[in-house]
């Protein structure tokens, strides 16, 4: 499902180069459930970001899906991103002053899902997340729960390969996380292959893989509980 | 996504975020409406003074008698009396004379006017029915001298709105009254229209009276003082000038325009000025046009800049949903455009009230030239098409994460 190999990414800032990350391989096997963690600079976002597809390797293949999106277009990459992937951000993301229906619709107006079919798809979801009652609601009206699940409905519409969640719960309470995290183990067993970031130990457990990135390297990988060091 | 729907889009983002709509269609009404508004009132401007100029008579020649090179002392000029009707009925009826429209016989001299109480001196001017022609006079009531008041000698007068008030007082009606012109009175049938002026120039100080009244009755005399002259263009007139000067010269058997007894003043001064003024004018209401642009201008980019670089996180977010740079750079295209289109309409209903309210509130003629709306429109749509496009474009051009972390 997702493989890359020898991945790295540098920024430049002025003269100063940063790297995020450095010479990253690893591969995710369709249906898994894994979770990424790692400390605040550790290069765990950026490596999110280029699973993505919302950033580019400096160096590195990565390929999605029997695809290489490192070689890709720009237009090309907006239909991966598209078709492909549902991305969660920690801050939802949503498009603010518009219901929870349009927003989930608006990656099947990009995609070219026919209009009489989008609503229909849109309502499967937002009640899936257990928002069947606010398909109307403004997103703004939401709380941030609520929000996060329209969220993930949004990534989950266009049916993709893979959903990937950057930090979901980061910014919500943690009565609303375990249900953001329930929705998320309904979907691994539901046959969804799910990348996840977080530095909190207890939402990493809800995930079957835990990979540990330090400094921009893999430290640890393995299933949960029985993680394996790995030497660079 | 096809175009229909990218408009449904467009216009659902636009109702959306109102507020923000509403200033960046502000940013562009204003814009348009000054410019509107400043070329508008700068056109009045040019047209009311050019036309006040011309109504001076820009086509207009004036025969005086007299040669300022006779002999050793040169007379005053108006104190010789070579200049008669006949010269003036020859000037009107000669084959020769091609390029005259009016000729206006004169005799004019300042003199004592009075009525019951009041007195004041003045210009009494002999005139024959054309003269109001020839010198673009105008009545805001009664009459002028006619036909009939020549060959009838009748005592009758049209007085100057000064004189007027001096006589009769301020906002005094004055036609049906009579006042005293030496030892005769008149009647008064017309009062002309105010024209400014000042001194000898003053033409508001002046009372006019039938030709032969005046020479034979008032001063008694039989000759003119001047003779006018209107010329069929403003092209003509040197033209004209040669024609009268070589007819005048052999009715007075005169052989050496040298020795002319006569001058002709031609109005070219008023020509010039008249065309140096619209000259001044013209490059006054570009240098209008062109600030007014730059300022409506710059409002209209600022505006677009604002809002739409302030939407590049959103921009960020579409692109991560799926949109391609195509579809976003569209989608701003034609937000952008139908801000400009609805802004521009609103604009030039602004911009000609404003010149409207403004123009009757200063007492400029209101002027609007479709190609000052069509510069506004088309310009401010120009600038904010293309500031509403720039940044949606590099905004589109970012990787989606770098979009999304604008700050």
């Amino acid at each position: 499902m997702i493989k890359i190999s020898h991945i790295s990414k540098v920024y430049k800032m002025d003269s100063v180069e940063t790297v995020a990350l450095s010479n990253i391989s690893f591969e995710i096997k369709k249906g898994e459930f894994v979770a990424i963690m790692g400390p605040s600079g550790s290069g765990k976002s950026t490596l999110m970001h280029i699973l993505g597809a919302l950033d580019l390797p400096t160096q590195g293949e990565y390929i999605l899906d029997g695809e290489n999106v490192s070689r890709l277009s720009d237009d090309d990459l907006a239909g991966i991103r598209n078709r492909k992937i549902g991305f969660v951000f920690q801050a939802y993301n949503l498009l603010p002053r518009i219901t929870a229906l349009k927003n989930v619709m608006l990656p099947m107006v990009y995609g070219g899902v026919p209009k009489k079919e989008r609503e229909g798809q849109a309502q499967k979801y937002l009640e899936m997340v257990g928002l069947g009652n606010r398909l109307h609601h403004m997103s703004n009206q939401l709380s941030g729960g609520q929000q996060q699940r329209v969220a993930i409905a949004r990534a989950l519409v266009m049916n993709p390969a893979i959903v990937l969640a950057d930090e979901p719960t980061g910014n919500i309470a943690s009565i609303q996380a375990e249900e953001i995290m329930g929705i998320f183990q309904k979907l691994n067993k539901e046959g969804h292959t799910i990348v996840m970031i977080t530095h909190e130990h207890d939402i990493a457990q809800h995930a079957k893989r835990i990979i540990h990135i330090r400094d921009g390297k893999i430290v640890t990988d393995g299933k949960n509980g029985k993680q394996k060091k790995i030497k660079n | 996504m096809d175009f229909s729907e990218l408009i449904i889009e467009s216009i659902g983002t636009l109702t959306v975020n109102k507020l923000r709509t509403g200033l960046a269609a502000l940013g562009i009404v204003i814009g348009i409406a000054s410019v509107i508004a400043l070329i508008s009132l700068g056109q009045a401007a040019s047209e009311s003074v050019t036309s006040q100029i011309q109504s001076l008579g820009a086509n207009l020649l004036t025969v005086m008698p007299g040669s300022p090179r006779s002999g050793a002392v040169r007379g005053a000029i108006g104190g010789v009396t070579t200049l008669t009707n006949e010269d003036a009925q020859a000037i009107a009826e000669s084959p020769q004379i091609t390029t005259i429209k009016n000729v206006s016989p004169e005799f004019s001299r300042r003199i004592q006017v009075t009525t019951g109480g009041n007195n004041t001196n003045t210009q009494v001017i002999g005139v024959v029915p054309v003269y109001s022609q020839v010198h673009k006079i105008t009545l805001t009531t009664g009459s002028f001298i006619t036909q009939r008041d020549i060959d009838s000698l009748s005592r009758v007068a049209v007085v100057g709105p000064q004189v007027a008030s001096t006589l009769f007082g301020e906002g005094v009606d004055p036609v049906g009254q009579t006042m005293r012109i030496g030892s005769q009175t008149f009647t008064i049938i017309g009062l002309t229209t105010s024209k400014g002026g000042s001194g000898f120039q003053n033409q508001d100080d002046i009372v006019y009276v039938p030709l032969p009244v005046a020479q034979k009755v008032i001063f008694g005399v039989n000759y003119l003082a001047s003779i006018g002259l209107e010329a069929k263009s403003a092209d003509l007139m040197v033209d004209a000038q040669n024609e009268v000067g070589y007819l005048l010269l052999s009715r007075h058997n005169l052989s050496d325009p040298g020795s002319a007894d006569f001058m002709i003043f031609s109005q070219q001064d008023i020509l010039n000025t008249v065309s140096s003024a619209t000259g001044t004018f013209t490059a006054l209401l570009s240098g209008i046009a062109a600030i007014s642009l730059l300022v409506g201008g710059i409002g209209i980019m600022n505006i677009m800049l604002v809002t739409v670089t302030e939407r590049t996180r959103e921009i960020g977010l579409r692109k991560a949903l799926g949109a391609t740079k195509r579809i976003l750079v569209a989608q701003f295209l034609i937000e952008a455009s139908m801000l400009t289109i609805v802004g521009g309409f609103i604009g030039m209903i602004l911009g000609i009230f404003i010149s409207y309210i403004l123009s009757s509130f200063i007492s400029l003629p209101f002027i609007i030239s479709i190609q000052s709306i069509l510069l506004a429109i088309v310009v401010s749509s120009a600038i904010g098409i293309l500031f509403g496009w720039y940044p949606a474009r590099k905004a589109s051009n970012l990787q989606p994460i770098e979009a999304l972390r604008y700050e």
